[in-house]
């Protein structure tokens, strides 16, 4: 199962901070987003949302997700 | 000079941790600091800041490494909470310690600049009950942009 974390106000979109999702072999971010409810995808697709794969920040483009990876979407930020 | 970069789980004393750095940098003529707290009144009850375990606190030492690249320092405190805070307590302490004023004046503001829209982690305010996100205001992203 491939761990996806939502941060920010993705997490009140997906309703919870993580979800677990069954990747059959290896997926782009394309592929993965049409496993989600419509409305969740469409928000993590937005063009702010930023993307780490195991911890690592990636471009969407480069996005390959398997089994036992960490997807983590990380909206625009606000600290201080 | 190695900055002195902390994510702070829980609650500090921004007072003792400024007067222990200013200690630690008597040779430098000056030492600039700045607090950000949670305000009170306006009807906030918590804040809470989130962060992202592999970003946040990486990403805090190369803000805090290329201040001290880009002005003399003779030492550098960033010290950001993450976790559920209340009206009055300590956000975020930034100190910046140099043989002149301007550079720490400038190191610390650059810092926060940074820490404000550019740093890994994301806010959000209770006030009657409900949490609400917050994201950068415009004049944050303008804040930025004096630095490039």
């Amino acid at each position: 199962m491939a761990r996806l974390l939502f941060l920010g106000r993705l997490e009140d979109i997906a309703g919870a901070d993580a979800r677990v999702v069954a990747v059959p072999g290896v997926v782009t971010l394309a592929e993965l987003l049409t496993m989600l409810p419509p409305g969740l995808a469409e928000a993590l697709a937005g063009p702010k949302v930023k993307l780490a794969l195991n911890g690592v920040l990636v471009s969407p483009a480069d996005v390959q997700v398997s089994d036992s990876d960490e997807l983590a979407f990380l909206p625009p930020v606000s600290g201080g | 000079m190695v900055p002195d970069v902390r994510l702070a789980l829980e609650s500090f004393d921004p007072a003792a941790e400024f007067t222990r750095f200013a200690a630690a940098h008597d040779d430098a003529g000056g030492v600039v600091s700045f607090l950000g707290q949670v305000r009170t009144g306006e009807g906030v009850e918590a804040l809470e800041l989130r962060h992202f375990e592999p970003l946040t606190l990486p990403g805090m030492r190369e803000l805090a490494e290329a201040a001290c690249a880009r002005w003399p320092l003779a030492g550098m405190l960033v010290v950001h909470r993450s976790g559920i805070m209340h009206p009055g307590d300590p956000i975020v302490l930034v100190a910046a310690a140099a043989r002149h004023r301007r550079d720490a004046f400038a190191a610390a503001d650059f810092a926060m600049d940074h820490l404000k829209s550019d740093a890994w982690f994301w806010k959000r305010e209770r006030a009657g009950g409900t949490w609400r996100w917050i994201e950068p205001r415009q004049q944050d992203y303008r804040d930025l942009t004096r630095w490039s």
